[in-house]
């Protein structure tokens, strides 16, 4: 087996493992020591590092996992993420978290937290409300306030009460950590035939449950791999895939795609990894420096207001022009308000543009993927008979 | 005498509508600015000090629900790819946009001078005005309420509100208007709101009386339409609510129950609490079938939604800016799901209630998500069954009215056993 080969293996084996077994195993050589999940979009993982806890992406049970508890807690017209992390949790799979973390990413993951406080009041329940205001000095304060007291909360559960250094410690690791995942992200950009949207996925997804010191160590060696290991560019169509940031499609979806004759240059797929998408300042107070950063950040997404009246209309336009694609795959979730509601605003931004779109809706456990090979191979026809959005 | 009675005050609601709606029409000749914003959380008396007119856009989707308009708005608006999966009161906006803007009274509604989007309790919001942004390109001011998670307004959060307030919201609500805040005016609007959510509070508890002289939901949304939207804060909206508390005053001295589309109710077989919106584009037919079989709604979540005044909660006057960020704070989707668990628990202590019923709607997470939940804890704690129904707030496809009323039917008929078995 090659060396790229065995990497993507170990990630997917991962990433099938619905147990968490990587997670208890770390909490059975590292006794005391606790594990601290969060939902997606965006968690502040260099807290929960700091408090010496390790942090664990919850993102479902995809397609792998038959959901008997779950429906008994949502309507039909409610996403399926919910109803498997439901399912993960009642069937004892969750069981070694002391603290999980609900990102203020819509209403249905809001709710969540208040579910878990009812079904489970001895675990640690956070939402975690992101400050939304223009005003960067008021919503900095805000954010240090809600990222001191998660530190003071979680700190109190593993016992360990980090210095600023060991905050430091954490951020710059993560500051790493989002640095080979832009490398990553870029190398696809640059040769999307070296690293497959399908590698680079079950990497990304295995660094949500194992300690970033050891994703970074992987990450790399499949840097090497794909420089030992060089494969032949086909004529491919190059496509952004967008709206699939919380309810992730499942991995029979990104192949079909691929093998479509699609290279994906950009997606959002587990966008939380590089949610901040500068370098955040290692001086002055640690946790100031990490609220600036996620204020003073690139990144747009549907899961935060956008402040700019043109900001909508022109991200799909930049994204496609930053990575040099040629169209658009609008992929999201069923009965995703965020996504969904964007879609919209984003489309029409793209297509005055000139750029082709498409769209489709999945739910993670999408167990049919021949509709979606077909859409997305006639889009990429239809971009090498009539060209895509590139020049735009 | 109370039908007339009634009548008095449901005629004056309906000239305080018309009376804003044709003035909103005349907004732009007369000068008058246009201040968007939403039901929980709204900041009315703040816009109203500045001499601007609300609009309220889901009031405008509702209403086009109960004028049968907003099945024709959502197909426009999805014509033009919004998704079938996300709120019909978006869609319902965005296609009576695009048709025209003629409003619920038949006016047209004038674009607005400024989105003030009050982020309280529903995501929704925050991409509705995006959208609206879009179709009027117009500013917006962005307005974070801090959700409760813990089930507390934490002193920091108010904080962060107030700073908002002062830094934010005030500044753009003078840009928009021309005119500077008037902490005066604002202090005079806020005595009117306190004085009309008194008449409301002591409405909304005359249901704890046998018979209950008011419907707690069906009943209700109309009695908190004043105070929800554009009349907080204004002689008109305490006029109104005087009024109304007279005749449910008079009602209860008489002994009579609410008048529901089946006439008056005085035998109320069953007292009902509810939890979750109506569905607005079968009303009536909903609230028919509770009057049908004698069932009177005694309290319900959804009239608390722009505001939670029945739990203590008044505008004061002598914190202006304060009492605004506690206001939107305690709205009732800002509350966590143990928070609203302890809501209905005791509404159905307090109110005597023998049952209650969640309607859940399929626009709505911020309502829906979680209701499963909150039916098994409500269950728990009360040891009183509840009924679950599905429908939607303003989609017309999501009504099926014989698989609502067969499910009533039979809930009642369990309640009605229990008794027999001398449960109850």
């Amino acid at each position: 087996m090659s060396k790229r080969a065995e990497i993507v293996e170990w990630a997917r084996d991962l990433y099938e493992d619905l147990d968490f077994t990587s997670v208890r195993r770390w909490l059975d050589v590292h006794p005391g020591r606790k594990a601290c999940g969060y939902l997606p979009v965006y968690a502040p993982r260099e807290v929960i590092h700091a408090a010496g806890m390790l942090p664990v992406g919850i993102h479902g049970g995809g397609d792998r996992l038959e959901i008997i508890r779950g429906d008994a807690f949502y309507q039909s017209y409610i996403c399926h993420l919910p109803r498997s992390v439901i399912e993960l949790a009642q069937s004892g799979r969750l069981s070694m978290l002391s603290a999980v973390l609900f990102p203020s990413t819509c209403d249905v993951i809001r709710n969540l937290s208040g579910i878990w406080k009812l079904l489970y009041p001895d675990v640690y329940v956070r939402y975690i409300d992101v400050p939304q205001v223009p005003d960067p000095e008021a919503a900095a304060d805000f954010w240090v306030g809600e990222l001191r007291r998660l530190l003071g909360d979680l700190s109190a559960i593993s016992g360990h009460h980090p210095s600023d250094d060991e905050i430091r410690s954490s951020i710059a690791l993560y500051n790493d950590v989002r640095g080979v995942i832009r490398q990553l992200y870029a190398l696809r950009q640059q040769r999307p035939w070296d690293v497959p949207t399908e590698e680079l996925y079950l990497l990304m997804r295995a660094g949500e449950v194992i300690p970033p010191e050891e994703f970074i160590v992987r990450a790399r060696a499949y840097l090497g791999a794909v420089e030992a290991e060089p494969k032949r560019p086909r004529d491919n169509s190059r496509v952004v895939v967008t709206g699939a940031f919380c309810e992730q499609p499942p991995l029979g979806l990104i192949k079909s795609i691929e093998r479509a004759g699609c290279y994906v240059v950009d997606d959002d797929f587990l966008l939380g990894n590089r949610f901040v998408t500068g370098v955040v300042g290692l001086e002055g107070d640690p946790l100031r420096s990490l609220a600036e950063s996620f204020l003073h950040n690139e990144q747009r997404t549907s899961v935060m207001y956008e402040g700019d009246a043109s900001g909508k209309r022109q991200l799909m336009r930049r994204r496609v022009k930053d990575a040099g694609a040629d169209g658009i795959i609008f992929a999201a979730p069923s009965f995703c308000d965020p996504a969904l509601l964007d879609q919209p605003m984003l489309r029409a931004g793209a297509e005055q543009a000139g750029i082709p779109c498409i769209a489709f809706k999945y739910a993670e456990n999408s167990g049919q993927f021949q509709q979606f090979r077909e859409q997305a191979g006639t889009f990429s026809d239809s971009i090498k008979l009539w060209g895509g959005g590139t020049a735009a | 005498m109370s039908t007339a009675l009634k009548d008095r005050s449901m005629l004056l609601q309906k000239e305080m509508i018309a009376s804003h709606f044709a003035r909103l029409e005349r907004a732009p000749e007369n000068k008058e600015p246009v201040v968007y914003t939403f039901v929980p959380g709204n900041l009315v008396e703040l816009i109203r000090s500045f001499g601007a007119l609300p609009v309220l856009p889901e009031i405008n989707a509702l209403q086009s629900g109960m004028r049968k308009q907003s099945g024709d708005y959502i197909a426009e608006a999805e014509r033009v790819g919004h998704s079938e999966d996300v709120c019909a009161y978006v869609k319902s906006d965005i296609g009576m946009l695009r048709s025209g803007n003629i409003g619920p009274a038949g006016t047209k509604i004038p674009k607005p001078d400024l989105l003030l989007l009050s982020y309280t309790g529903c995501y929704t919001f925050m991409k509705w005005f995006e959208l609206l942004r879009e179709e009027y390109d117009c500013p917006a001011v962005f307005f974070h309420v801090p959700y409760q998670g813990d089930g507390v307004l934490e002193p920091e959060h108010r904080e962060y509100m107030l700073r908002q307030l002062r830094e934010q919201v005030i500044p753009a609500l003078e840009k928009a208007t021309g005119r500077a805040y008037d902490e005066e005016a604002l202090r005079e609007r806020l005595t009117l709101a306190a004085e009309a959510e008194d008449h409301l509070v002591a409405v909304l508890q005359s249901a704890k009386h046998r018979p209950s002289p008011i419907d707690g939901y069906f009943g209700t949304v109309y009695y908190v339409g004043p105070l929800f939207s554009a009349f907080r804060g204004t002689p008109e909206g305490v006029e109104y609510y005087r009024t109304l508390r007279e005749e449910v005053e008079e009602r209860l001295a008489a002994g009579l129950g609410p008048v529901t589309p089946e006439g008056q109710l005085n035998d109320q077989k069953y007292r009902l609490v509810v939890e979750g919106p109506p569905s607005w584009t079968h009303f009536r037919e909903f609230w028919k079938m509770f009057a049908d079989e004698g069932a009177v709604v005694v309290a319900s979540t959804y009239t608390k939604v722009g505001g939670t005044y029945d739990f203590g909660f008044r505008h004061n006057p002598n914190d202006p800016l304060g009492t605004l960020a506690d206001y939107c704070s305690g709205c009732y989707t800002n509350l966590n799901l143990p928070s609203r668990i302890d809501m209905l628990v005791r509404y159905i202590r307090e109110y005597e209630a023998d049952g209650f019923l969640i309607n859940s709607v399929k626009s709505c997470n911020s309502f829906s998500a979680g209701q499963l939940m909150i039916l098994r804890e409500v269950e728990k704690r009360t040891g009183i069954p509840g009924a679950f129904v599905e429908s939607d707030l303003v989609d017309p496809r999501y009504f099926s009215s014989a698989n609502i009323k067969n499910r009533l039917e039979s809930y009642f008929q369990m309640i009605q056993a229990r008794r027999v078995g001398g449960l109850a």
